[in-house]
């Protein structure tokens, strides 16, 4: 029998929904079959908590007087971009504070960067705000240097174009000679360890892998608070290698999101230095999925040991684009703690945390069950398996001289 | 009397060795092991508390550093701070003693202290920087 989402958030209205985590999901359909647990469920709820690279904020710090147009501005003391308009920024999570010796000593230890600045913003920590502009007749004040806090912004918006990556690489180093420095974490030589990133049985778009209910439009928590998907995200990939199940078998599916950092948890919005790398920002992000038929019931109750991840050298293969995987694995092989790769245990270590993963899933399900959460219909559903959409590497072509 | 407590690594072909017990004998030293990991891939590491008098520490320090045995002194302690450790699992390859592991069922990453050889290498390698030196 399907259901609707008016159906379903109608129940959310009367608190007679059910909800479970995508965790307890499993157990459902295993006791239930997916007849049965489509019959019980109503909505799923995941949650992934990991770095996520293509993350930043817009903010409006308001005008001055007189006024002043943007041409350079820094945000304690990290860039942050101003070819908006007078007073609007965009603070990247992966800029890096000017000055930084990045990394003129290899591996660059990275203390502090726009993540970093999320992060004491959402806080409610005051930031140092430097403008330096060329003047205009109706902006003509040249330099600014002041405290702003969030809770006098008139905008303060996380904007990330890509987060919440459906699946992804197992990094390893098969170099012999040398540990490297990634942004997936330090990985020892001579396979010395491999570490993942995902949430695994519990990632929004493990559950949902043809995007059926996640879509332009869709509500979801997102450092703490609410907030909306607006996109697929940069480098979406619906096309990839799929198993059976039809999780794909390496990165494939992201999400552009948006939300209202002034109602954010600095918990949930974490700035993080990559040794080596640079820095980034940890997001807590998590969907609520509608059990619309069967079909959602069986998708939602995927296992760890049903997804598989491509295991990458990131030594060589990465970084040059050379060979394929060397193997696959899956995350309750992962989770165990070590894999077997060329006939060695290799250990294991990852970047995205499932206790925290867990407790977004539950919180999201307690906002449902309180009321305070209802499901949206996506206005339009992003490209999918069929979409023919894939994703396209650089093709370089030279650059003749200009002719004067 | 003197007393210091150092770290004490040495090569795999070195473990079968009994420094400690060697050092009390011949130099008069009294010991206390507080913390010991020998693991078969890596290098055996302990952390030892030694009692004498300054000659003789001395003396049977440069006796171990001869033997192979890396010696360090432990001045500092690294601590975490349990509110910004986000649980994600960046640091349980890297540290050489378990100190830092994970526990099966919950995922969650534990620090045990007593493990812990302050040798610092999980420090720069936890993204929300949660292990710190403390002096
Ligand atoms: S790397 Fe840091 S944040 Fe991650 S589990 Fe280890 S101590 Fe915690
Ligand atoms: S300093 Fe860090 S890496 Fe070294 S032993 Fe202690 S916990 Fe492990």
């Amino acid at each position: 029998m399907a259901k609707t989402y008016q159906e379903i958030n109608e129940k959310i209205r009367r608190g007679e929904v059910v909800v479970v985590t995508a965790e307890e999901m499993i157990d459902v359909v295993e006791e239930d079959g997916p007849a049965g647990a489509a019959e019980k469920v109503d909505v799923v709820t995941t949650g992934t908590f990991g770095p996520m690279c293509s993350s930043g904020a817009v903010l409006n710090f308001g005008h001055s007087t007189p006024r002043i147009k943007v041409t350079q501005a820094w945000l304690n003391d990290v860039p942050a971009y101003g070819g908006l308009a007078a007073v609007d920024l965009y603070v990247g999570a992966t800029e890096v504070v000017e000055g930084d010796p990045l990394n003129a000593q290899h591996p660059g230890e990275f203390h502090y960067g726009g993540g970093h600045v999320i992060q004491e913003l959402i806080a409610g920590k005051d930031v140092r705000l430097r403008v330096v502009a060329y003047g205009t007749d109706c902006y003509p004040r040249k330099e600014l240097d002041t405290w702003i806090n969030i809770a006098d912004l008139n905008e303060c918006t996380l904007l990330n174009p890509r987060n919440c990556y459906q699946n992804y690489n197992v990094a390893v180093n098969v170099s012999r000679d040398r540990d490297i420095y990634t942004y997936m974490g330090v990985l020892k030589q001579e396979l010395g360890n491999a570490n993942y990133c995902s949430a695994g049985q519990l990632s929004p778009l493990m559950n949902d892998p043809y995007y059926r209910t996640i879509g332009i439009g869709t509500r979801i928590f997102l450092g703490g608070a609410q907030g909306y998907v607006f996109w697929p995200g940069t480098q979406h990939d619906p096309t990839v290698a799929r198993a059976e199940n039809g999780v794909p078998k390496g990165g494939a599916g992201t999400l552009s999101v948006v939300g209202d950092m002034k109602q954010m948890d600095a918990k949930w919005v974490v700035g993080v230095s990559m040794y080596g790398y640079g820095v980034s920002l940890t997001v807590g992000v998590g969907a609520a999925i509608p059990i619309l038929d069967e079909e959602m019931a069986l998708y939602t109750a995927v296992k760890d040991e049903d997804i598989v991840a491509p295991i990458v050298d990131y030594s060589r293969g990465y970084p040059y684009n050379e060979g394929g995987p060397l193997g696959y694995a899956n995350y309750k092989q992962l989770r165990s703690g070590s894999i077997e790769l060329d006939g060695k245990q290799v250990p294991t270590g990852s970047l995205s945390s499932y206790p925290r993963a867990r407790e977004i899933a539950a919180i999201l399900k307690d906002w449902i069950q309180r009321g305070e959460f209802y499901l949206t219909e996506p206005v339009q559903l992003l490209p999918s398996a069929d979409s023919g959409r894939a994703f396209k590497a650089l093709r370089e072509r030279p650059v003749q001289p200009e002719v004067v | 009397m003197a007393s210091r407590r150092v770290v004490f690594r040495y090569p795999r072909h070195l473990i079968d060795v009994p420094v400690v017990s060697h050092l009390a004998r011949n130099y008069d030293l009294e010991f206390n092991i507080l913390r010991a990991n020998i693991t078969p891939q890596s290098e055996g590491v302990m952390v030892v508390g030694l009692e004498g008098s300054e000659e003789n520490l001395r003396q049977g320090l440069a006796w171990a550093r001869d033997q192979g045995v890396a010696v360090q002194p432990l001045e500092r302690d690294v601590v975490r701070d349990e509110d910004k450790c986000t649980h994600c699992g960046a640091c349980i390859t890297i540290c050489p003693t378990q100190a830092l592991y994970r526990i099966a069922e919950t995922q969650e990453v534990l620090f045990d202290s007593d493990r812990c050889i302050a040798c610092e290498l999980c420090v720069p390698a936890c993204p929300p920087r949660a292990m710190q030196v403390k002096f």
